[in-house]
């Protein structure tokens, strides 16, 4: 109801962009989730177009129990994440949302030039399930009521994500 | 007259705030396009300001109820006391909002348990209409049918739409002994998340500590 962003934008935090961007965008989603996959490429289009004015941030929020697959897939990433190839694994995972079952995301990260058996013991061990839980709960402490939801400095967005020009005004507005 | 103007003008302006304070969906609601420049708009949102529910207020005893939560099981309020309880007025199964305010408070479940409370769904939806949306949706909290007499209960706690035949997308936080906590009426069209609910569980659990605090103070200076 606030749609306030309860947990700012931190070190903990997968970020692309510079620290010192005037606007920071944050995006809570479900790998497995079909509107978070067509948001993907919009999200790129908006970096691109926002330039330096944007710091860009993924958390997660996976909803398990009507998509199977998201949760591991988030391991995954936060497991590739660890060799510093979190946004490479993002972008692979969201290229092949079909395709998420164990097998295929350990050929995602083999793909991505990370040992394919260091993320088979992170997913076996649940190593960063604790993470994405963390995730989970600030978006859920910040008003986050479904996926994709986006904050632009830490005010939910309540536009429309589908278009690319509602970012943009949303994100000039912030940066003035 | 002179005497009554002015206090009908009151009335008047507490409405308007009534329905600013209770987020009244204008543009959400499925007949949004009824409050245009159609002739009857006029009559009808006056209409609308007058009949649109007030929903149950915090301090409020619940209405007890008794409805079903299976094909073949009933389930009543007193049952569900004795703990704090979530109760989840939504519109329809299986309509899109619902749908994703439902899997996220599956998914927040843990959640509301650490906390100690319940939650129930309730729509006017039938038995078999929730059977088979909480079994597509993996859903693992009872969802209510408020079927026959259709709405009662909805509308004993004011969270039904004459207009549409729903209930409204409400939410009450129940205390231990049956009182509402915390009342929220959303626009129909906006899913109001979880961090309300979790906010009012975290304020009651406080002011439950609190509570058992000063008893067991009280007690261990008169023994």
């Amino acid at each position: 109801m606030s749609g306030r962003l309860a947990l700012p934008v931190g070190p903990r935090d997968h970020t692309q962009g510079s620290d010192d961007a005037p606007v920071t965008l944050v995006e809570y989603g479900d790998y497995e989730c079909p509107h978070c996959g067509r948001a993907h490429p919009i999200v790129k289009l908006v970096q691109q177009r926002a330039g330096m004015l944007l710091r860009f941030a993924y958390r997660n929020f996976p909803l398990t129990e009507v998509h199977p697959h998201a949760e591991q897939a988030a391991e995954a990433a936060e497991s590739a994440g660890a060799h510093d190839k979190f946004w490479p694994m993002h972008d692979m995972i969201y290229e092949h949302q079909p395709a998420l079952g164990l097998k295929s995301l350990l050929l995602y990260a083999e793909a991505v030039g990370v040992d394919p058996r260091a993320v088979a013991t992170d997913l076996a061990t649940r190593a960063y399930l604790p993470r994405i839980r963390e995730d989970f709960m600030s978006g859920v402490r910040s008003g986050v009521n479904g996926t994709p939801t986006f904050f632009v400095n830490g005010l939910r967005f309540d536009g429309d994500w589908t278009n690319v020009d509602s970012f943009m005004v949303a994100i000039a507005s912030a940066a003035k | 007259l002179g005497k009554g103007e002015p206090k009908l003008r009151t009335l008047a302006l507490l409405s308007v705030e009534a329905r600013i304070l209770q987020r009244v969906p204008v543009i959400d609601s499925p007949d949004a396009h009824m409050t245009a420049d159609t002739p009857d708009a006029a009559s009808r949102s006056q209409a609308r300001a007058g009949e649109y529910p007030t929903i149950l207020p915090a301090g409020e005893r619940a209405p007890g109820f008794t409805l079903h939560s299976t094909p073949d099981q009933m389930v009543t309020l007193d049952e569900l006391r004795g703990r704090p309880l979530v109760l989840a007025f939504y519109p329809a199964d299986w309509s899109p909002v619902c749908s994703d305010q439902m899997a996220l408070y599956n998914q927040v479940l843990p959640e509301f348990k650490r906390l100690g409370a319940q939650l129930v769904g309730i729509s006017v939806d039938g038995v078999w209409c929730h059977k088979a949306f909480g079994e597509a949706r993996n859903l693992h909290f009872p969802l209510l049918s408020d079927f026959e007499p259709k709405a009662a209960v909805s509308q004993s706690y004011g969270a039904y739409r004459t207009q549409d035949g729903t209930s409204e997308r409400a939410l009450f936080v129940l205390d231990n002994d049956g009182v509402v906590f915390w009342s929220y009426l959303s626009p129909v069209g906006v899913n109001p998340g979880a961090e309300g609910i979790l906010d009012a569980l975290e304020r009651l659990q406080a002011q439950r500590g609190a509570a058992n605090g000063a008893s067991k103070s009280t007690a261990g200076t008169t023994s």
